[in-house]
Order: C-alpha cells, then structure tokens, then sequence
C-alpha cells in the first residue's frame, strides 16, 4: 500500500470486483496473507446470485451457505468491502483504475496493483413470441425475488428453459407454497446420467431436487419448452411444445398460469477483462470467457479472474479458483513469503475435477438451434429497442454479416441493456457465435457524475 | 428501522418488508407493470430481476428512473409509473 | 466483367457504386467485413454546411447535401433517416460571435443559407441551451442521416453486386494500367477500380504501388440512454469545433458536439487525437466530453451515458479527401480520406467519379482532390514545407 496516511489516493493491493462465491475467497485470502484489499458488489449485500439471501436474517437452506456468512463476516473485518458499488470502467495508468458508482451516484476511483475479476453471470435469455409480457422472469429473477426478498413470483407458475438450475428453481417455488405447473426442459433429459463424472458428484443434490417436485407433484417434462407466451397486458398462458432432439416444435399445448420462470443457462460477465484487452477463449458453449492460466491470471498483467467469468461452473468451482486466485496474487506481491500459502497440487487438481463436471453439465444441457422457428417475423428480439425478428432479417439483407452490423443496421443491443439480454440471440442470428462484449462504459453513468472529477479512495477511506 | 413499513405506488400503498428492493415490493403487491416502451407502449416490469435487463426502470421520489430490482425500499419511497 | 469495382462497402464505396450504377455501369463492390463495417459504422452521420470555410470542401459539401436530399425523396419515408434538422453554431463571448457571423457572410456566396442570433434568440432554437452564450448562427441546410443504414440502401441499387468478407490483396495490372484487384477469394476483373476503403484508403493505395498519407484520428461518441422526449433539436457544437476540424495537432482536442437521433439518445462528441488504431477508451476524454456538453446543455446533467464508441477519420495532411483518377495508376480511382466529413461528402464523390467515368465533364473541379498532390515535385505551394 503506498500514499500518505490522510486524504491522499492510495493505491490498494488487490481491488476484487464481485461479492459472490469467488469474489469473497479470493478477497479473503489475499487479505489473510497481508494484502490491501478493497471488494467492490453493486449488490445490498454480499452474496452474488448462488449466495443471495434477504436483509432480515434467515437461514436459506442453500448449500455451503453457512461457510459464505462466515467468510464474508472474516472478510469485513480484514478487508474494506464496498456495496451499493457498481464499476462502470477499469482503466490503466501506472496503476489500474477501477472506476465506480457510489450509492447516490457519485463517482469513486479506487487504484489498486492488482484486479480479480469475480463478476458471475447472469441467465441467458432466449426470445420467443410474448416474452416480454410482465409475467415473464427469467429464472435468475425468480430465485432473487425468493431468495433475496422473500417474494414468491407467482401463484401458478411455470418453470422452462435448459439446465440442472431449473431444479432449484421449480422446487424453491413449490416449497414457498407456489403452485408449480410443471418444469420444461428442453434437453433430451436429466443430462447427467450420459456423465458418470457429474452423475456421481451431483446425484445427491439433484435427487434432492427432483424428490422435492415429486413431494409437490410438479411433473418435470424433458424436451419441452414454452414456445409462446400469452395475455393482454400481463401473462395469462403459456404454449408448451413437445420438442424434436434439435429444439423443432413438434405438438403444442396451451397452459393456464400467471408466471413464468425461464432460463437457457448462463451468459458471463466478461465486460471488465473484455475494457483491459483480456484475451477471451470460447466456452464449451461457444460464448466468450476470459482465458487464465494455471494461476487464474489473465493475459493482461495485474490481472486475474476467478469464477464463472473464467468459465460457467457453478458455486463450488467458482470459490475454489477464488482462493487459488487469492493466493497467486499474494504470491506475485511477495514473491520470496514463505511457500505455506501457495497454490498446492490438491487445489490444482480439485479445481480440475470441479472443471470437468462444469463441462459435462454444459455439455448435457446444449442451446440446440431449433429454437429461431419459435419466432415470428414481429416477434421481439431485442427488448429495449423493440426490434422484431423482421428487422433483423432485412438488416441481413441489407448486407450485414455479422452480429456487430446487424446490430449497427437494426439496433439490437443498442438500448439500456446493451445486449446483455439478446446478444446471443443476435450472434446467432446472424450466424455466428456470441463474441466478447465492447462495452467500454458497464453501467449506466449521468453525464454530470463523468463531468466532475471522481472521489478517489484514499488512506481515510479504509479500515 | 422497523421491519416492515409502506411505500406508496401513484399514490397508493404498499407493504415492504425490511431489506426488499421496489421491484419486488411492486410484484409482491401485485402490480407486475410500471412503465411502457417508447415505441410500441408495451408494459414492462421485472424480467432479469438482477438489474442486467433494465426492464424495471422506475422513478422514485421524482429521480431519474433507476433499476427498480436493484434499489432497495425505503419508508416513504414515492413510486411514479408511466 | 464489372465496368467497376468499388473497395469498400463504407458510404463513400456505397455512394460511388450506387452513381455509377445509375450512369449504367456494371458495379461490384468488395468488403473485407460486411456493409459500414469501419468508419461509416462510427459516426453520427453528419450532413453539414456549417463547418467549413469557403473553398473545395465547402463546394463538395453544398453540392452533397443537395445529392443527400434528393436520394432521401427516392428513398422514400424512413428510408435511412434524413433529417433535415440544421445546425446551429453557439458562441461563448461576442469576439467569436463576431467571428462566425463573419465566416457565415463568406460562405452565403458558396450558396450556404444562415441566419446569424442574437444570445438572447439562442432559445427559441434550443430551449435548454445553457445562458450567457454570447450568439450563435443558425445553418438550416445541416442535416443528419443514418449512415449505416444510408450506406445499406445506396447499395441496394438493383444492378449492384455486394461481396461481403473479401479482402483484397493486390491488383491485377496490365503494364501500368490498373485491371482488377487480387482478393483473397481469387482474382476480379475490371475495367475501373476505385478505392473507397477509408481509414485504410493508403494501405490499399500502396497495394497498387502509390502513396496516399492518410492517417487516422480518432474520435470517441457518448450515447445517452434514449429520452422520452427530445431535449436538442439541431445539431448544436461550439464555435471551437470548426477550428479543431481544421487543425493538425497530434494531440487531444475536444470541443461540444451535441445532437438528437430519431432513436431518441443524444450523441456528443467530439474528439480529435492522432493516436494510430488503438481502442482502448479513455475515461478523460470521455469525462471532458460529457463536461462540455452539460456546460452547453445543464438539463443533460442527469442524462445517462449508456454507451460510447470511438471511430478512426481517415485524415489527410491537407484536410481534403482525395478523389478522382490517379495518373500514376491508370485504371484505379480514389474517393477516400475524407476525414470526419465522409457520411456528409459521399453523395458528391461518388456523383464526381460517376461523371468521370461515365466521360462526362465533372460537375465540380476534382483538382484539389487529386491523388498526387502530396508527391513532393507536384504539391501546389500552400503545402510545401516552410524552408
């Protein structure tokens, strides 16, 4: 830590950006052997999405929680953890500069020698006709109301999309008194079993899962999906079809309900290493995740990554490469500390073995390509600038052969969201694969904040 | 703070436990929709949930609209829906 | 066999293919990425009169605007956003009113309309201009359009042939003459060949063994999330921004450039720095942008930023573009480096070589645009270096 004691900017150890699973280990561990340390979450609290959990405290019944609530309490006590926090940019000069949002709106830059990205993931999103009635939540924003803050989404409730998450979504519903109409998958099955690594790793859990809908009688279907959403000004139905292997329609039924949670798995958030020049490498899915090496470390110096940025994998692995991510970076700050503390070969090989279930479990549950005939030519692909399907198919008409100039020629991704929500989509679409995401301002900033000069955290700041 | 308190919708209460965000205040008590799109005037509410999608833009106490999924009630919060 | 092939399915390509299209020639246009792909996919699509002095480019400019106006009546409605918005050139002190009123008085000559106002005018035209502008004059004639999509429907001209993802890796020759590009899908033939490729008009220039010293100078844009309801009506800049289009420093120069699109955001620039084809966003040059346009504009202080993007103009040492044959390589034409002018110049340029090819009398004087103006024994005197 360098600067002088008072108001003068100092320059932090470690900023981690991320408060879930690998964000708080690898924040804990680095500040456990010395390090500076400054956690930044847009969150209220810490947690990320697996660990969410409400403000008045009760005991979710999530695996591994009990360990999180005592990292995360370590960690307030050893490192300076800023919620409410969202980091539009990094930049570098001698060191890097990670600028945020304070609550309120003011800006804040925090520089630090080192950066862990543990910015998680978000659900993937499929378009299909009514999508966007209110209604219609992801499967990501119906865990958060329930685990967050104790809302139940729905009274009748249908749960669709691809993925093991659908399990503890539909069961979490049911046993929070939801009437639960069913869990479409639109894969061939539950996946696993083509796995024996992921079969035997997992079986417990998601037996779990699968005795709770059972205990609810919440039928689990497999190669179904809502194909069609329906109401006025709000869902009142859905249409659930009967799939081929490839996702084509093949009979259709009409369902009665008021909510509908759905989900495709999991799209990374790669923006920051995307800012800094990260090199990216393409997911089992094909999506873009920042490439790391044995160390977590990107290929841009000063800068690491850790959990589902690096690759979808779940909370397990993502706490693992947080510690692995922590110790490296306290490694590379004192280079001749004692050996005690460094990334052994038990971790290295628990990480591989955590890798190779998140594999398999993607590989089971692939977005197959039958899902564009769900489309009309008006119905929406991109929520925020209202484009329909038809402008994307005359945008490619015009001449536009990739996701960037459909998106120039149509506006898809041009809105609030910035494609976060169609982007994959879009790429595929256009007939590509989803590429790493430009987004050189992460969140929204007023004019006036980027005006004035930012409040740059200094020695008074910190514990 | 109590634990539980009101925030009120054009006017109208709603109930908020302690530590909920508006948007899920808002769904809880039923009102899935609290603005249209410019251009085609259809409803939005919440989708992500986790402020990715930007759905549930709301203006609070006459602020510029926020992620309402992201901004925590407060007792008092006066929500304005277009 | 084309009668021509265009490189570069930018708006100048687009432009240059869809004229010389309309004179009846057979055109193939080649991109090494898909339509708008570079320059044109970055820029704000500026049709503009206003921030030019008298000469060449004011001339261009006047007759591509006419152009621009006439392909949006063939385009029909919502073909790729023509507004005729105008422009509106603000003041802070009354020296530069007095100024600009001076440089527009010059300019009505070249057939540019204006209407010079007073400070206290400003807000019939803008009502959320800050106070205390000193002035401003107003240009009707600027106007904006889409580029992307202008770009698109120009090369939707029924007789052209779009090949998207080819890149060019030579010319064919036959002696001197210039008889078709080497592309990396194989060999094409023609009779003409103009470079239209932009940024990257001189590393084209050079495969076919001439110089073109075009550099490029980059420009960052912030996008605001889309308003309700507009908050700027013209294009609004500073007087700053006329002074710094025409200057050759290397280093950053910004000046208040703010505008309204039909989508409903706000866009402000503008920057100017000679840093080679580096990406990488810089957060002052974002902050001083956003700076000056809520000096300019208060009510955008609560605006967001949801995005910003940064483009390469394709700048020339004398500010020109280049435009018509090059005598050192017959066969191949030039209508590239037009700096950050070329969504408003590509109707003329493309007009201009249609004409000449087609063996008609320019309408314009094309030899300030000449290719080989900048080789040391043919450069005119105003741009030789001082001894």
């Amino acid at each position: 830590m360098s600067g002088q004691p008072g108001s003068d900017p100092v320059t932090c150890d470690v900023v981690v950006v991320g408060g879930g699973p690998a964000g708080v280990a690898g924040a804990l561990t680095a500040a456990r052997r010395g390090l500076r340390v400054v956690l930044l979450d847009s969150g209220a609290r810490l947690g990320g999405q697996y660990f969410r959990h409400p403000a008045v405290a009760v005991r979710p019944g999530t695996a591994g929680f009990d360990r999180f609530v005592r990292q995360a309490r370590a960690l307030d006590r050893q490192a300076r953890v800023l919620l409410r926090h969202q980091v539009w940019a990094v930049s570098r000069d001698d060191d890097l500069v990670v600028h945020c949002l304070a609550p309120g709106g003011g800006a804040v830059t925090v520089r630090c020698r080192g950066l862990l990205i543990a910015t998680g993931a978000h659900d993937r999103a499929l378009p299909f006709p009514g999508w966007d009635l209110p209604g219609v939540l992801t499967a990501g924003g119906a865990q958060a109301l329930l685990k967050g803050d104790g809302v139940v989404a729905g009274r009748r409730i249908v749960v669709a999309g691809t993925g093991p998450f659908l399990l503890p979504v539909g069961a979490g519903l049911a046993g929070a008194g939801a009437r639960v109409l069913g869990v479409f998958e639109a894969g061939g099955g539950l996946g696993l079993a083509r796995h024996p690594l992921p079969a035997l790793a997992r079986a417990g859990e998601a037996a779990g899962y699968a005795l709770a809908l059972a205990r609810h009688r919440v039928p689990y279907r497999t190669r179904r999906a809502v194909v069609a959403a329906h109401g006025e000004r709000e869902l009142e139905a859905v249409t659930v079809a009967r799939l081929d292997r490839d996702w084509n329609v093949l009979a259709t039924r009409r369902i009665a309900c008021d909510t509908l949670a759905v989900g495709y798995g999991f799209v990374p958030q790669i923006d920051l290493g995307v800012q800094l020049g990260c090199d990216t490498r393409a997911d089992v899915d094909g999506s873009p995740v920042l490439a790391v090496d044995g160390a977590q470390r990107t290929s841009v110096e000063g800068v690491w990554a850790a959990g589902e940025p690096t690759g979808v994998g779940g909370w397990r692995l993502a706490e693992l490469e947080g510690r692995i991510a922590g110790l490296a970076i306290a490694a590379h700050a004192a280079p001749d500390a004692p050996a005690a503390g460094r990334v052994t070969e038990a971790l290295i090989r628990r990480r591989g073995r955590l890798r190779a279930f998140g594999r398999a479990l993607q590989e089971a549950y692939p977005v197959r390509p039958g899902w564009r005939g769900w489309l009309r030519d008006d119905t929406l692909v991109c929520r925020c600038e209202e484009v329909p399907l038809g402008r994307i198919r005359e945008a490619l008409r015009l001449g536009a052969t990739d996701a960037r100039s459909v998106k120039l020629l149509a506006r898809p991704g041009m809105g609030w969201c910035q494609g976060r929500v169609c982007g994959y989509a879009v790429a595929r679409l256009a007939g590509e694969p989803p590429g790493p995401p430009r987004r050189p301002v992460v969140q929204p900033v007023s004019l006036g904040t980027l005006a004035e000069p930012p409040h740059p955290l200094s020695w008074k700041d910190l514990p | 703070m109590s634990d539980a308190f009101q925030i009120t919708v054009d006017g109208r209460p709603v109930p908020v436990t302690r530590g909920q965000t508006i948007g899920a205040a808002l769904h809880a008590a039923g009102v899935r929709s609290w603005r249209t799109t410019r251009l085609g005037g259809r409803p939005r509410g919440l989708f992500c949930g986790i402020g990715i999608c930007f759905d549930c833009l709301v203006s609070v106490n006459g602020r510029p609209p926020e992620r309402a999924c992201l901004l925590d009630a407060r007792p008092g919060d006066e929500v304005t829906t277009s | 066999m084309p009668d021509l092939i265009v490189i570069g399915a930018g708006v100048v390509g687009a432009a240059c293919a869809h004229y010389a299209a309309r004179a009846g020639l057979d055109v193939t246009v080649i991109d090494r990425g898909p339509v708008a792909g570079g320059t044109t996919g970055a820029g704000e699509g500026n049709v503009l009169v206003s921030d030019k002095e008298p000469g060449p480019e004011l001339d261009l400019a006047v007759l591509s605007r006419r152009l621009w106006r006439a392909l949006a009546e063939d385009a029909g409605p919502g073909g790729f956003e023509y507004e005729p918005k105008g422009g509106l050139v603000v003041a802070e002190t009354p020296e530069i009113q007095r100024r600009l009123a001076a440089l527009a008085a010059l300019t009505a000559a070249s057939g540019v309309e204006h209407t010079v106002v007073a400070g206290e005018d400003l807000r019939g035209y803008e009502p959320h201009l800050a106070g205390g502008l000193a002035g401003g004059v107003h240009y009707p004639q600027d106007a904006q359009v889409q580029p992307m999509l202008a770009a698109a429907r120009l090369l939707g001209h029924g007789s052209i042939r779009l090949r998207t993802d080819v890149t060019v890796t030579g010319f064919t020759r036959s002696g001197e003459r210039v008889t078709g590009v080497r592309t990396d899908r194989g060999d094409l033939t023609g009779d003409a060949v103009i470079n239209a490729a932009g940024t990257w008009g001189g590393e084209i220039a050079a495969l076919a063994g001439v110089e073109l010293p075009i550099l490029p100078r980059r420009g960052f844009i912030l996008v605001t999330e889309p308003l309700h309801r507009p908050l700027v009506r013209h294009k609004v800049y500073t007087a700053a921004y006329v002074t710094n289009v025409a200057s050759d420093a290397a280093g950053l120069e910004t000046s208040a450039v703010v505008e309204g699109t039909p989508a409903g955001t706000v866009l402000i620039g503008a920057s100017r720095e000679r840093v080679g084809f580096d990406r990488t966003t810089s957060v002052p040059v974002l902050s001083r942008l956003a700076a000056q346009a809520v000096a300019l504009f208060p009510a955008l202080r609560d605006v967001r930023v949801i995005r910003s993007y940064c483009g390469f103009r394709p700048y020339c040492p004398d500010h020109l573009p280049v435009i018509g044959p090059d005598p050192r390589a017959p066969g191949l034409y030039h209508a590239c480096g037009h700096e950050g002018a070329g969504i408003g110049l590509a109707p003329a340029s493309g007009h201009l070589l249609a004409q000449v090819l087609t063996g008609r009398r320019p309408e314009l004087d094309l030899r300030p645009f000449r290719p080989d103006r900048f080789e040391p024994a043919l450069r005119p005197d105003r741009f030789e270096e001082p001894a």
